[in-house]
């Protein structure tokens, strides 16, 4: 290249370029040295807070929920285990576009958007990055569908999680209750417990009553994770520590047998060991599927639960509180042999007057001569008028709480009621008013102010069985803590009912032979080879006077509630009755009594003995204990894949 | 052809080791940037960023081998070509990212509006140059305002903001070297003042979102700030001695956008800490300081200028990419000169680089 070629112009550089340039390099410095200043202030004076922002951007803390504790009956049957399942959680500090991301999901989940986003609003006092549960226990199509589409998801996962199963379904609801997520209140109650939200907790039954025992101890896991909240590999992790296993006193058997016996109707049964407290059956109809709060309740089922006329989530064994009719007449009974009434008689001429009313016998007809033994036998009412005349209300009351009415029994579940047994000063203080002797009347057959629950009409029965001990009826027979500890639950004296032995010999005479002679009113209740106790009652839910034969085929709600308590086998007492059919439209003896036979057959012919204890039961079957653990978990496939779409799973 | 030894005497050797310094450290943290962990070797990005390199180190050779004083000559038809070049774009140009930046050739794009740039330099300095007495009128800017105003307008239909950007500091810095009043670029910028608030409304949402942003990134920590804050948390978290190579988990959790392009500061003041970066800034500092020595000493206008101008576009892409990464100014497009991944930026720079080397070396040329 010649230089020749080049025109050359011949123009000076001038001198101002030498100015300009040394005032750009002045500026070329300031502006440098203020992106040095910058780097400083933001990697040395701010390094370690910016280090700490990095690594919480990256680094969550997962928390593993425990899995639940087992429950089992006394014979070592499944009551309640755990699944594995797949949740969908939300972060939504992860997505970018939270309606996005939730209207994909929705379309993946074939669900309704508007629902998707109010469940994704965060409850308060979330730690920032806690997960949201949106949807627990998503079926196998949602699981792939959402798995493979969690590009288009920013911010969602696929967490495994125990999901609490309930084999029986409906089946003894009311006793193990369900789980659901902890609520704000409960939060705020039970903070130092260390619930945060989106744990489990019981809600109700056994879940709730013992939760703290079932629930187990969390564990954590420090997971890496990409700018999409998707879990890059785990770093750290603690371990979960399983919830106590429950072996229980129900016997699962009797159980189905009792809900089967009771079939279509509404009502309740308990079945108790009168020896020791120990509930064999608890039955509350309606009931509902626990599983279904398992995987998340949807509003339209709660709502239909809720409003539901019959109230299936309300266990009626102890919140029912009904009028206990005739078989107040055990207690009654009780009260005239202890005051010295035990030689009274009376003649039965199918009701008496008193004041302006006449207060009928339920047979018109009458019974004729009645002594205490056959006014028990037969139920005759005028028999129990008289006596409670006699007697007083005071008196009545002291000896229906002796043995275990009017006070809620202490079991272990939640919202027990305590029925009513009045006297004077319960009226005085709760009307104001004195008390009227013709109130005596109603109260005398168990009716008027007279309310009991199941549970109690069960204890009276078990009480009465045993000779005057009042246990407090439990469930829980056994805890195994993973630790290896096991702890027995004995049974708890609770009272005394501080009767003579030969009063309650008398009673128990006198309660055998109403299912054991044909005059008796249980005679329904028989089974081969056993001697039965037992007491029949007819509960009014109108008031007295009104025609019950009429009201009977009128609107159900009037019905007569159908009562049978007892207990067998009469000289050595292993279990205690009390079963209600609500609105039965029929007397206790023909329609509360057969359903008790079924269960007494069952318990007497079934070919185990009565009292295998949980040591001797058969190996549990291998349940999942802790479901995260064994499968494997796919989002962590997602391993080593960058952004890009072709490696979605 | 005939050796000049002054050229030997001469050769400008601080300029392209400190640019090939910048570069190497570049393709590096490309490799960093679009690793894939678990991947064996270099990612496409790395090895298209080498092969750039040393295409580019070729370039810069023949940049040096020709007198600077034949392009005085060819700048017209140059400039034309390249206007050409940017007028195909929206014809036959690849859609990457959302706009239409790049032509194909056979394995290679070429993205036009880079070459604009060296182009603009080149004629903005023939301009000057050819510009006599010291200071220039209004009239006088009249055709250096055309001659940036034509490519900006297509690169702007691109869209390409930051490119606009940079033509139009650059353009601006080489009127005030080439002597422009000051007064008269007052004038000039007061109508833009007074349309500010109505180019506003022409904005796009996601321009306007980056202004508001800027003024306060916490405004919307997920949504538009999301970028800036993960950035500054990337630059921060490398403290005094960094992450280590492949280690910053901003960048490789994908926490950072754009992390091989805008971006790429960030991943390397992550990976590098304090020390890296500090260096880095000053390997720029070295650069554009070298580049303004090498124009002051300059034998003629168009030299001075045209060196000038190479190194404008260096300074300014430094400075503002460095801002935008740290948090100083508001997110745009313009990316690390010499460093970030784009192998049509990077040969430009090269080129340019050579032209300095040109003009240093046969400044005793008269």
């Amino acid at each position: 290249m010649a230089v020749r070629h080049v025109r050359v112009m011949p123009r000076e550089v001038p001198s101002e370029f030498q100015l300009r340039t040394a005032v750009a390099a002045v500026l070329v410095i300031i502006a440098f040295s203020l992106v040095g200043v910058r780097l400083w202030y933001l990697q040395i004076e701010q390094g370690t807070e910016m280090r700490s922002l990095s690594e919480n951007n990256r680094i969550r803390l997962v928390r593993v929920p425990a899995a639940r504790g087992l429950v089992y009956d006394r014979h070592g049957e499944v009551l309640v285990e755990n699944r594995a399942a797949f949740d969908v959680v939300f972060v939504p500090e992860d997505a970018r576009d939270k309606r996005g991301t939730l209207r994909n999901l929705a379309g993946y989940l074939g669900e309704d958007e508007p629902v998707l986003i109010q469940q994704a609003r965060a409850p308060s006092r979330r730690p920032p990055y806690e997960g949201i549960v949106l949807r627990r226990d998503v079926d196998r199509q949602a699981v792939v569908a959402v798995q493979t589409h969690l590009l288009d998801l920013p911010g969602v996962t696929l967490q495994p999680g125990p999901r609490r199963y309930y084999p029986l379904g409906p089946m003894a609801a009311h006793l193990l209750g369900y789980v659901g997520e902890v609520s704000d209140r409960e939060l705020k109650d039970e903070g130092p417990r260390g619930y945060r939200s989106g744990d489990l907790i019981g809600k109700a039954g056994l879940e709730r009553a013992w939760d703290s025992e079932l629930r187990g101890v969390p564990g954590g896991e420090q997971v890496e994770v990409d700018a999409l909240g998707r879990r890059m590999r785990l770093l750290d992790r603690a371990p979960d520590l399983p919830g106590a296993t429950l072996w229980l006193t129900l016997d699962r058997d009797l159980q189905e047998t009792a809900e089967r016996a009771l079939g279509d109707h509404d009502g309740a049964i308990v079945a108790l060991d009168p020896r020791n407290g120990e509930i064999l059956a608890m039955v509350s109809e309606p009931s509902y599927d626990p599983n279904m709060f398992s995987r998340g309740i949807r509003r339209e089922e709660w709502r239909a639960l809720m409003q539901h006329p019959r109230h299936p989530l309300n266990n009626r064994a102890v919140q029912g509180q009904f009028p206990p009719g005739s078989t107040f007449k055990v207690a009654m009974a009780t009260a005239a042999l202890e005051e010295g009434l035990g030689g009274f008689s009376v003649s039965c001429g199918g009701g008496i007057p008193f004041g302006n009313h006449f207060f009928r016998c339920w047979r018109k007809e009458g019974h004729g001569a009645m002594n205490l033994h056959s006014a028990v036998v037969q139920s005759c009412d005028v028999f129990f008028y008289q006596v409670g005349r006699r007697l007083g209300v005071d008196r009545i009351a002291n000896y229906a709480r002796r043995l275990g009415l009017g006070a809620p029994t202490g079991v272990e579940l939640e919202h027990e009621k305590a029925g009513t047994i009045p006297d004077s000063d319960w009226k005085k203080a709760r009307f104001g008013q004195p008390w009227f002797e013709g109130e005596t009347l109603s109260v005398a057959i168990g009716q008027g102010y007279v309310t009991a629950t199941p549970l109690q009409m069960a204890v009276m029965a078990a009480t009465i069985a045993n000779g005057g001990t009042r246990y407090r009826p439990h469930y829980v027979k056994r805890i195994d803590g993973l630790d290896g500890s096991e702890r027995e639950i004995e049974p708890e004296v609770v009272g005394e009912a501080k009767v003579s032995s030969a009063t309650l010999a008398k009673v128990r005479a006198a309660m055998r032979d109403v299912v054991m002679t044909d005059a008796g009113t249980g005679k329904k209740a028989r089974v081969a080879g056993v001697e039965i106790a037992g007491k029949t009652g007819t509960a009014q839910v109108v008031k007295m006077g009104e025609d019950r034969a009429r009201n009977n085929r009128g609107a159900a709600e009037r019905r007569d509630h159908a009562w049978f308590i007892s207990f067998a086998p009469v000289d050595a007492p292993e279990i205690a009755i009390a079963a209600i059919v609500e609105n039965a439209g029929g007397g206790g003896g023909a329609i509360a009594a057969p359903i008790v036979q079924q269960i007494l057959q069952h318990y007497f012919t079934r070919d185990q003995g009565p009292q295998p204890g949980p040591g001797s039961a058969p190996e549990p079957p291998p349940v999942l204990r802790a479901a995260q653990k064994s499968p494997p978990l796919p989002t962590q496939e997602a391993h080593a894949v960058r952004p890009p779409a072709d490696h979605a799973l | 052809m005939r050796f000049d030894r002054r050229l030997i005497t001469h050769f400008e050797w601080l300029l392209p080791l400190l640019a090939l310094a910048v570069s190497a450290l570049g393709t590096t943290t490309v490799y960093s940037a679009t690793h894939v962990p678990g991947m064996d070797g270099p990612s496409s990005h790395t090895v298209r960023q080498g092969t750039w390199l040393a295409a580019g180190c070729v370039a810069m050779l023949l940049a040096v081998a020709f007198d600077y004083r034949r392009l005085e000559r060819q700048a017209v038809p140059l400039y034309c070509v390249l206007l050409a070049l940017l007028i195909a774009v929206p014809l036959i140009g690849r859609v990457g990212g959302g706009s239409r930046r790049w032509i194909t050739l056979g394995p290679v794009s070429l993205q036009p509006s880079e070459f604009m740039k060296l182009g603009l330099v080149i004629i903005l300095a023939r301009h000057f140059a050819r510009t006599p007495g010291a200071h220039v009128g209004l009239r006088g800017m009249v055709a250096p305002l055309l001659l940036t105003a034509v490519p900006a307008a297509l690169i702007l239909a691109q869209p390409d903001l930051g490119t606009v950007a940079v033509l139009g500091i650059v353009a601006l810095t080489m009127m005030i070297l080439g002597g422009v009043r000051l007064r008269w670029l007052a004038l000039l910028a007061s109508p833009i003042v007074l349309l500010a608030p109505l180019l506003w409304r022409h904005l796009k949402v996601y321009q306007q979102q980056r202004i508001l942003t800027f003024i306060d990134p916490d405004r919307d920590p997920l949504g538009a700030g999301y970028h800036v804050i993960q950035s500054k948390i990337a630059v921060g978290s490398g403290m005094l001695w960094g992450r280590g190579f492949l280690k910053g988990t901003q960048n490789h959790l994908n926490f950072l956008p754009e992390q091989h392009t805008d971006f790429i500061f960030s991943v390397f003041a992550e990976e590098w800490g304090f020390i890296g970066a500090a260096l880095l800034v000053g390997l720029y500092l070295a650069l554009v300081l070298r580049g303004l020595v090498v124009a002051a000493r300059a034998r003629d206008r168009f030299g001075v200028l045209l060196v000038l101008g190479v190194t404008s576009v260096v300074f300014w892409q430094a400075v503002v990419n460095l801002c935008m990464t740290t948090g100083l100014m508001p997110v745009v497009g313009i990316t690390l000169p010499f460093f970030s991944y784009g192998g049509s930026s990077l040969l430009c720079l090269l080129v340019g680089i050579g032209l300095a080397m040109n003009v240093s070396m046969r400044r005793y040329y008269f």
